[in-house]
């Protein structure tokens, strides 16, 4: 496969955007402190950036071309660009530097893009940038927008397909999922396209992959390798959006209603419920029992 | 020497065990209680490279070691045993046929079974012999250019839905020296099979006699030398007991990681009973027990790669001590449960009764202190 793509004459280049994040699947709440425990909770690469993945790697497997997946983040991080070589990702960089910390989506899509530009000069110029739609963690959104007015990029977002590539004629038409229904968009390529959840199951890896994954040498840059030069615009010094408290909605003052079960049949528990229900919707009651006898 | 694993285990490790969260977990109680052999999540599995693991790679298998093959294993089991134990008895036999065939019989059949478009079963136990197995009778009569089997063999796993099945036979005098190896596809006229076993555990996978009356088989089909049936089938499985031992090991760790949440939800005397120091110390002891069987089973699988003279051994020593403790942490995963342990919901007690034939086949732990008292005792 891998040779076959060598022997094509204009390769596909195209980078992939992964951000390692915390499994919110898995996080608890402290049952005492109420806080969030972070501690000990498995990192996952951020789902959106998974279906964005998926469609490189789809366009890659039928145009021939190369993938390569960026993440900008602490050393640990290179668990998740791992985990993309597994899915089949060509090339793996790691934008990693004490600098970075306490990135906003300012910082963070300066240093993006200015590593892209880097990765540009170092192994072809991309032809398509993806991003996740946004971040299970941060939640903005903002940061593949950011990537692409930096560096001058067409900008497709939320889409959902890649409905076709004329690599030619630099001609890409996608589906966008928007209020209302579904755009079909034609761009030029180069372009930038910030991915929804995909059509595509994503692919798993074989051993064999696995097996390459891991002997295969991450490409480590750290700010000056990037070509960053103004230090002014990264990390902390960057960022001018501060987090200044993270806190649990209040509760409601209205209760929620309680059904105890101790010492209960299942049976005794579900009409207790449906009683309760029917008691605060006796409208419900009447609706159900006159469809049943219709 | 460090214990840790190197990256690329720790990368096959990592792709196994998500495979076995995602693939079979989920399917697992259902599959047991449906008693349905899932051969779709099988060849999925296979295009992954797991049905093949320790095969070389110039028919296409992965090519890796037994220790590696142990750490699949263990990951798959995870998940499921009893389908763990599957893909552990077909890459057994097609190991078989990859170390002891001809290049030609490497080349016909290895493909297939990679894929695992054929399934493979390994048929060495009889009704009148299971832990005495060099006493078999099934007889190979030779013909002209082919040899004639006729007998009957017991208990073999997959059956029925296997397309190739590796069937030692006599070929001449009694004892182990009389016995050869043969490679019999599932088409060959006079080869039938009994009714799915009704049993304890191991739902996910069909247990059937398989009858032979007649059944021709080309001399090219032989599998090693004539005579030379009973060494190769115990090598396949010094390797294949490993395996079971790592399905052992895998499925305990599910238990285990069952009970850890469970003590953590259920309430007793007013409190979680996890806050119950009997309780803590119990889940303590148990993983120590796993920590030391899989310290133990990576040992045995160290010597088997490395062709250590103490391999067979060590990995009866393995497959005895890790399928004997684990059994014993699954059933106090079972017991940390209470009553909701004994329910099938929970996925506690199948793991449990899938364990409990690991004791049994692939030679019977009491076989297995047999084979390390003979080599400790320098006795025959
Ligand atoms: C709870 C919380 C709240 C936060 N609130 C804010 C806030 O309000 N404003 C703010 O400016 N910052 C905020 N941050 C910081 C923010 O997470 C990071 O600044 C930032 O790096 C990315 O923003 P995002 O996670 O929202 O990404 P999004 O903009 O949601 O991400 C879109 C896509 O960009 C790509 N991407 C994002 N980050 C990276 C990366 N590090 N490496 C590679 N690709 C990446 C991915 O493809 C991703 O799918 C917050 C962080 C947390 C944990
Ligand atoms: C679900 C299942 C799947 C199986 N799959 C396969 C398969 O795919 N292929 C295959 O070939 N076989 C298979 N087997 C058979 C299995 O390997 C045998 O059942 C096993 O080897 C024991 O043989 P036996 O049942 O004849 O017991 P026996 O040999 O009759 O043993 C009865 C008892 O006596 C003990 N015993 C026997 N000899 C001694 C001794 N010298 N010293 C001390 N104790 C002794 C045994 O340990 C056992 O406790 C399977 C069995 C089961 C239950």
């Amino acid at each position: 496969m891998t040779n076959m793509r060598s022997e094509l004459k204009r390769l596909m280049h195209i980078v992939v955007c992964i951000k390692q994040v915390p499994d919110s699947a898995q996080i608890r709440v402290h049952p005492v402190t109420n806080t969030i425990m972070r501690q000990g909770v498995p990192t996952i690469i951020n789902p959106y950036d998974l279906f964005a993945l998926e469609e490189a790697l789809k366009v890659r497997d039928y145009h021939g071309g190369e993938v390569t997946v960026l993440t900008m983040g602490p050393p640990m991080a290179e668990d998740a660009l791992r985990k993309a070589l597994t899915y089949g990702a060509d090339r793996a960089v790691l934008l990693t530097d004490r600098h970075f910390a306490g990135s906003d989506t300012l910082a963070t899509s300066f240093a993006l893009s200015q590593a892209i530009a880097q990765i540009g000069k170092s192994f072809g110029t991309p032809d398509i940038v993806f991003t996740g739609k946004q971040t299970i963690d941060g939640d903005t959104a903002q940061v593949g927008p950011g990537i692409a007015k930096r560096l001058n990029l067409v900008q497709l977002t939320y889409v959902a397909k890649i409905a076709s590539i004329d690599f030619s004629a630099r001609k890409i038409t996608v589906e966008r999922r928007s209020e209302g229904g579904t755009q079909v968009l034609e761009s030029k390529l180069p372009c930038l396209i910030t991915m929804l959840e995909g059509t595509a199951a994503i692919r798993r890896g074989s051993l064999e992959d696995a097996l390459r994954a891991a002997r295969s040498e991450i490409v480590k840059w750290n700010a000056a390798e990037a070509g960053i030069e103004d230090m002014t615009k990264c990390g902390l010094r960057g960022s001018p959006t501060v987090v200044k408290r993270v806190f649990a909605p209040t509760p409601r003052a209205e209760k929620a209603a309680q059904i105890d079960t101790t010492e209960k049949t299942v049976r005794d528990v579900a009409d207790e419920l449906v009683t309760s229900i029917f008691t605060h919707q006796p409208a419900l009651e009447h609706e159900l029992s006159s469809s049943r006898s219709a | 020497m460090d214990f840790r694993l190197s990256e690329e285990q720790e990368a096959i490790r990592a792709m196994a065990l998500d495979f076995a969260r995602d693939e079979l977990a989920p399917h697992a109680i259902d599959w047991d209680q449906q008693k349905h052999f899932p051969v779709e999540t099988l060849r999925a599995a296979a295009a992954l490279g797991m049905a093949g693991i320790y095969i070389r790679d110039d028919v296409g298998g992965t090519g890796l070691t037994r220790l590696d093959a142990a750490i699949i294993i263990e990951a798959l089991a995870t998940g499921c045993p009893a389908i763990a134990s599957f893909v552990s008895i077909h890459n057994m036999c097609a190991g078989m046929i990859d170390r002891y065939g001809t290049e030609a019989q490497r080349r016909q059949f290895l493909p297939r079974l990679l894929t695992m478009e054929t399934l493979a079963s390994y048929c060495l136990t009889e009704p009148g012999s299971g832990s005495d197995a060099a006493a078999l009778k099934t007889r190979a009569v030779r013909e002209g250019d082919a040899y004639l089997l006729t007998g009957q063999k017991q208990f073999i796993s997959g059956a029925g839905e296997s397309g190739l099945y590796i069937v030692m036979a006599r070929s001449g005098e009694e004892g182990p020296k009389g016995i050869s190896a043969f490679i019999v596809e599932k088409d060959t006229p006079g080869l039938t099979f009994g009714a799915n076993e009704k049993k304890m555990g191991w739902h996910a996978q069909p247990t059937r006699a398989v009858m032979l009356d007649n059944v021709r088989v080309s001399a090219e089909n032989r599998l090693g030398a004539e005579g030379e049936g009973f060494r190769i089938a115990m090598a396949g499985l010094d390797g294949g007991r490993l395996n079971i031992a790592a399905a052992s090991l895998g499925g305990a760790e599910a238990a285990f990681d069952k009970a850890l949440a469970y003590v953590e939800e259920r309430r007793a005397f007013g409190r979680a009973i996890g806050e119950f120091q009997a309780l803590q110390f119990r889940l303590a002891d148990m993983a120590t027990d796993l920590e030391i069987a899989r310290t133990f089973l990576w040992r045995a699988a160290a010597a088997l790669d490395a062709a250590d003279p103490e391999a067979t051994k060590l990995c009866a020593m393995a497959k005895r001590f890790v399928t004997d403790r684990c059994f014993a942490v699954a059933n106090d995963a079972l017991q940390l449960h209470g009553g909701y342990g004994y329910l099938a919901d929970y996925g506690v007690e199948k793991i449990v009764r899938d364990l409990r034939v690991h004791q049994i086949l692939e030679g019977t732990n009491e076989i297995m202190r047999l084979i390390v008292s003979r080599a400790i005792m320098g006795r025959k």
